[in-house]
This record gives structure tokens, C-alpha cells and sequence, in this order.
């Protein structure tokens, strides 16, 4: 009897645990297609990959619901074309996200979009390069990502563009001569953008007076990392890593009383909706990012205000950069001719030369005339925001 | 000076490795088993915490008292339901049954909490509007937190050690833990004495999680993994089942790994922490303070 409970109950925990996955692999409904005398409409199947668990979750349910917004925005517009749109988790492992891509491809997808994050997007972007499948991802920001695939574009900019920008601003408006530091060096992201920023730098004659890094994300404690900062003099730290732990290194500062002014690149933006994340901590902290929540253009609010309402939170730029990819992939779309008849294979070829098309310019939220070059990286400007009385400010 | 701000910082991280290193080695001590969802715990008193404070506006000594209160039960719930019906298992099956339940917790925290990180409120230890002292003209920053943490680990490693010697259910606690089938003959209901166990290394785990939070203030699902893991290695470094070996493994790990990080490289500070333990098992093999016990065969 006990041996029978013993077993029972280990099944109950294994389910579980299965459901905790279940849940959240969700699979979003489309909306209904177009109205029944349309017999034109062509549907896309378009597959998301990005962590919806795990670490690096958030920015995983960001780029899938900034997607979404766009999507159903897409599927009510007056179009023969409509979205059809899955999102799979990857956990932000790779091998996860090989299986997620073998996933999508049973469900008969047409356009990979994502990966969320670096790693496993260099993974599924060799397979969708042999297999010919057109990707797009909103987020993986490495030059890795898109390397020797024509088939692969990107929606961010690249990680060492990051780095050189966030240089040239500094040398520019002369803020601080004194340069320190902080990166992860286990992070392709984190260590592609200081890479180009110390490239840069030096070409400026920024002088670096310490160079600190941190194994991973889960790292907790930079109190040795600023402390060295600290002794050098350094009156700016650069630190191009993601928001979590650059939370941490804001509090310790302020514990440690050291108060240089901190630079950081995109996966800084999130920090102030961190919740209950003390805003004053951030006060003066500059970071680049593609796109400003409380920007007052039509577009913005409007894509605020839904995204508020469905998901209950400011959606960050992750979200916008998913957003712009459904636009992007549609109005690619929208000039290919013959796209009924064509399975992923052409249209892959077709979206790739429409992509490098001189004519080819998408508006978006996170820039206008966006377009892209033919190695997949995309052109437009990284905008350095402040954060003052708690919210960005550009600059 | 910078010398020393190391060693605070060592010596509070360390702390916080010792609080959950005494969790696991009671556990270890008293049932035998490694409760590798002890790190998970301390995420879950940590959001309790969190919660308790910021939606329902309690005072940080409320909420801390809440933390424990819950993870004390969770603690016996989780003995009851996922280990108390293998207790004649084979010890491998607790083992993954433990990894199994530190999985659960973690994605029922994601369920229920999201994925996203939450910042635990900075403002618990300061006293008089201040974060910390400041020594020597503000060459040497001291934040109350790592007193706090450094005060607390102390005190916890002196009460536990004086309970287990001292009072009834301490001794019902060793009698177990030395053999069960002899302590159960002496009228010792060991199943109560686990349970207690349980609920004891559990409400220490709500402490550590806020402490924790409070130095480190980034409070996600996965929160309690990593520092569960290095607390394990403090236990068996100071020698498992030892209360003082748990204390003296966690402040030395602590310490090691802050001047691995600030004298040798940031890089490999995890690496070289887990070398020295590899170092320490070849030469005492019982850990530092543990009883090496030959297994009669």
C-alpha cells in the first residue's frame, strides 16, 4: 500500500511538472479569418521560438505578446493575408529550441520568427538555413546569429553597432573620460557589445581603466567587480548586460556609496518595471534602446495602451521589436506576387529578396525606414534614453 | 582598506551560504537524505516575504515572521507528501524525488508569480534613514544588511547547536540521526522527529531567503538554485551533518570565493570555489568538522 501511494505520488509530482511546462507552451488561437466571400485568403503560418520559462523568460513573453498584438491587429485589417501564429517554448536552451523549430515544422510553418535569445537562435538559424525556412528574429542581437545565412534577419541591432554607438556618444558629449567595465563574459550578447565598445574606445582615445567581468546571469554579487571600478576612478561604468543583473549592481553601488553615472545597452530597458524595483537606484542611468514606452506618437500609445490591457504591464522593447517583426514580415508579404502557390522554400527565396530590396522600408515602433543590409542586420539608429524622476528621457 | 571591504563582503555572502548550509546538514544529519529542494524553499520565503510586505503593507517583522510560518509548512508538507512514503527507499529515489520537488516548486512559483524578476525592498535593515556606516572618511562602506546577516548566522549556529545538545526533542533529533530502529525501541516517535526537522530547516530557509533578498535584491523563481547549490557544498565542505561544519563551511566558501574574485579572476571564482573542495574531500574526506563513520558492512 505505502509502496503503491510512494508511486502514485511521485506520478502526481512528475504531472505536475509536466503541466507547469503544459501550461505555458501556449498555443495562441488565430483570430477567425476573413469574411466568408473572400476565397483568396491566404493564410501564413508564422512559428515563434523563445523562452516562455525559465531565466530568461521575460524577455521570451515579451517578444511573443508584442507579436501577438500585432498579429491580431494584421488578421483585422481588410487583407487577403492573414496571420496564422504559434509560439513554442525553447526555455532559452538550444537544444529546446531545435525541438521547438522540429515542433513548428509538424504544424506545416511557413516563417520562423525568433529566436528570442542569442544562443539558441545560432542553433535553429543553421537549421532553417538547410532547410530554407525565412527567420526573422525580434531580439538575438549577435553577428553570429545571422553569419553566412541568407536566409536569417534580425529586428535589433547587433550587439558590437550597440557598443560603438554607446563610445561615440560618450566621447561626444564628453560625460566622463574615465571608462570602467562590468560585462558577462559567459554572455555572446554581453560580450559582443563590450567588445565593440572597448574597440571603439580606443580608437577615441577613451581611456579604459578597468575591464570587470562576471561568469553569468545568475551572478549575484558585483560588490568585488565595483569596487575595482571604484579604485580605478572610474567616473562612467559600461555595463551592457541584462536588467537583472544590473539591478543588483545598482543596489550595491548605492550600498557601497559609489555613485559614477552607469551606461548601459538594450537589455537594461525593463529595469524600471521591475517590480517593486526602487526607481531612485536608476536615477541617471543611461541606456540605448530602440524604443520609448512614453513616447507620445499615435502608434506607441496605441500599441501601449492594448498591450497594457492584455498583458497588464508597459510593454518593453522586446515586445515593440516583436511587433514591428509581424509588420515587417506582412508587408513583406503584401508585394509578393503569387504567394498562394508557394510553399516555405520560395517564399523563404521570395521574403529574402524582398528584405534586400533597395525599396523594401518598414515604419515601426522601434524606428522609421527601417531596412536591412544583405547579411541580415538591420539599419536604424540606437537612441540613448536617461532615466530621470524615473523615466526615460532622450537624449 | 579595499582589503577589507573584501573581506565584509566575503564574510556576509558567507553568512548567507552558512544559513542555508545549516538547513541541509539538519536534514542530512537527522533523515539522512539530501533535500535539494531546500534552495526552492528560500525562493518561496522570499516571496512571501516580498508580498507580505508590498501588497499587504505588513512591517518587514511581519513579514519575515509570515515567511517562516509558511515555509514551515510547506517544509512538512513537502516531507509528508513527497518523502515521508519513501522512507524505506532506496536513497537514490529520495535523491530525485528531492530534484523533482525543487522543480515543482520553481515552476509553481513561475506559475503563480511569473517569470519576471521582483525587486525585494532595500529598506528592512536601515536604521536611522541610513543603508550602512561609513568608516574612515568613506573609504570603507559597511551596509547593515551585512551586519544583520553576519549577527544572525551566529545566532542561529549557537541556538541550534544548543538546542540539539540541550533540550528533549534536540536529543530525540541525534538519537534518530545516530539509528533510527534503536531510538524508535527508546520511544522516540521518529516520524514527528523528522517531521520537525523539517519544519525547523524550513523556517531557517524563509530567514536566509530574506536576508538574501535583502543584500541582493533581484527575487525570481529561480532565486534559491544557485545558492542552494553552493550552501550544499558548504555543508559537505564543512562536513555534513556538523551544525559548526555547516556554519565554518559557509563563512570559508564565502570568503574564498570574494578573494577568488578580487585576486585571482572573476571568471573562474565558481571553478576554484569547488577545486578547494575537492582538495578538502581528498585530504579529510569527512569535511572539515565532520565524523568520519566507517560503514560496517
Amino acid at each position: 500500500m505505502k509502496k503503491f501511494l510512494a508511486i502514485a505520488l511521485t506520478l502526481v509530482m512528475c504531472l505536475g511538472i509536466l503541466a507547469g511546462c503544459g501550461g505555458t507552451t501556449t498555443t495562441t488561437t488565430p483570430t477567425p479569418a476573413a469574411p466568408a466571400e473572400e476565397d483568396d485568403t491566404i493564410t501564413i503560418h508564422v512559428g515563434g521560438i523563445g523562452p516562455l520559462t525559465g531565466g530568461t523568460a521575460t524577455y521570451g513573453i515579451a517578444t511573443k505578446n508584442g507579436a501577438q498584438i500585432a498579429v491580431d491587429e494584421i488578421n483585422a485589417l481588410d487583407s487577403n493575408i492573414k496571420l496564422e501564429y504559434v509560439f513554442e517554448d525553447d526555455t532559452g536552451v538550444a537544444e529546446t529550441a531545435v525541438s521547438a523549430y522540429n515542433t513548428l515544422k509538424d504544424w506545416d510553418v511557413d516563417i520562423i520568427y525568433g529566436t528570442t535569445t542569442t544562443a539558441p537562435c545560432i542553433s535553429v538559424s543553421s537549421e532553417t538555413f538547410a532547410e530554407r525556412y525565412f527567420q526573422l528574429t525580434p531580439s538575438a542581437s549577435s553577428p553570429d546569429v545571422t553569419a553566412g545565412k541568407d536566409n536569417v534577419f534580425q529586428m535589433c541591432f547587433t550587439d558590437p553597432n550597440q557598443g560603438v554607438t554607446a563610445a561615440n556618444y560618450v566621447k561626444e558629449t564628453g560625460i566622463a573620460t574615465k571608462v570602467g567595465i562590468i560585462y558577462n563574459n559567459g554572455d555572446a550578447y554581453s560580450t559582443g557589445i563590450a567588445q565593440g565598445f572597448i574597440d571603439q574606445a580606443k580608437e577615441l582615445g577613451l581611456e579604459i581603466v578597468t575591464e570587470q567581468t562576471f561568469p553569468a546571469d545568475t551572478n549575484t554579487d558585483f560588490n568585488v567587480q565595483l569596487t575595482a571600478c571604484k579604485d580605478a576612478g572610474a567616473e562612467l561604468v559600461f555595463m551592457p548586460i541584462y536588467y537583472t543583473p544590473a539591478s543588483l549592481v545598482l543596489a550595491q553601488a548605492s550600498q557601497m556609496g559609489y555613485a559614477p553615472i552607469f551606461f548601459g545597452g538594450d537589455g537594461m530597458d525593463g529595469i524600471l518595471a521591475i517590480d517593486g524595483f526602487e526607481t531612485a537606484l536608476a536615477e541617471g542611468l543611461m541606456l540605448l534602446t530602440p524604443f520609448n514606452a512614453t513616447a507620445t506618437d499615435e502608434r506607441t500609445v496605441n500599441f501601449v495602451t492594448k498591450y497594457q490591457e492584455a498583458y497588464g504591464e508597459i510593454p518593453n522593447q522586446f515586445a515593440a521589436d516583436g511587433y514591428d517583426c509581424m509588420y515587417a514580415i506582412y508587408e513583406a508579404c503584401l508585394t509578393i506576387e503569387g504567394l498562394a502557390d508557394m510553399d516555405h522554400a520560395a517564399l523563404c527565396e521570395a521574403l529574402i529578396a524582398v528584405f534586400t530590396s533597395e525599396e523594401f522600408s518598414v515604419d515601426g515602433l522601434t524606428g522609421s525606414g527601417i531596412t536591412w543590409q544583405a547579411n541580415g542586420e538591420v539599419s536604424k539608429d540606437p537612441m540613448v534614453v536617461a532615466v530621470e524622476n524615473g523615466a526615460y528621457v532622450t537624449k | 582598506m579595499t582589503f577589507l571591504g573584501h573581506v565584509i563582503t566575503g564574510l556576509s555572502l558567507g553568512s548567507i551560504y552558512a544559513i542555508i548550509a545549516l538547513g541541509y546538514t539538519m536534514v542530512y544529519g537527522i533523515a539522512k537524505m539530501l533535500n535539494f529542494a531546500h534552495g526552492d524553499v528560500i525562493m518561496i520565503g522570499a516571496y512571501v516575504c516580498f508580498f507580505a510586505v508590498t501588497s499587504f503593507n505588513l512591517p518587514p517583522v511581519l513579514g519575515i515572521l509570515a515567511a517562516m510560518l509558511l515555509c514551515t509548512v510547506l517544509g512538512i508538507v513537502i516531507e509528508r507528501l513527497a518523502y515521508k512514503p519513501l522512507r524505506q527507499a532506496p536513497s537514490l529515489a529520495v535523491l530525485i524525488t528531492a530534484i523533482g520537488v525543487s522543480y515543482f516548486l520553481q515552476n509553481g512559483a513561475q506559475l503563480l508569480w511569473g517569470a519576471s524578476p521582483k525587486s525585494f525592498p532595500m529598506n528592512f535593515f536601515n536604521f536611522g534613514g541610513e543603508k550602512g556606516i561609513s568608516l574612515l572618511g568613506g573609504e570603507l562602506n559597511i551596509s547593515y544588511v551585512a551586519i544583520v546577516t553576519v549577527l544572525a548566522c551566529v545566532v542561529i549556529m549557537i541556538v541550534l547547536t544548543l538546542f540539539t545538545t540541550k533540550t528533549k526533542l534536540g536529543k530525540a533529533m541525534r538519537a534518530c540521526s545516530e539509528d533510527k530502529g534503536a531510538a524508535q525501541l527508546m520511544g522516540i516517535n521518529v516520524n514527528q522527529t523528522i517531521s520537525m526537522t523539517f519544519a525547523i530547516g524550513s523556517a531557517l530557509a524563509a530567514v536566509a531567503g530574506v536576508l538574501m533578498c535583502s543584500a541582493y535584491p533581484a527575487l525570481m523563481p529561480t532565486t534559491g538554485s544557485l545558492p542552494g547549490i553552493k550552501a550544499f557544498t558548504a555543508a559537505v565542505f564543512g562536513g555534513i551533518g556538523s551544525i559548526p561544519g555547516a556554519f565554518l563551511g559557509g563563512i570559508l566558501l564565502g570568503l574564498i570565493e570574494t578573494f577568488t574574485k578580487a585576486y585571482i579572476t572573476t571568471d573562474l571564482s565558481d571553478g576554484i570555489v569547488f577545486a578547494v573542495l575537492i582538495v578538502v574531500l581528498l585530504v579529510r574526506p569527512a569535511g572539515l568538522l565532520g565524523k568520519y563513520v566507517p560503514e560496517k558492512v
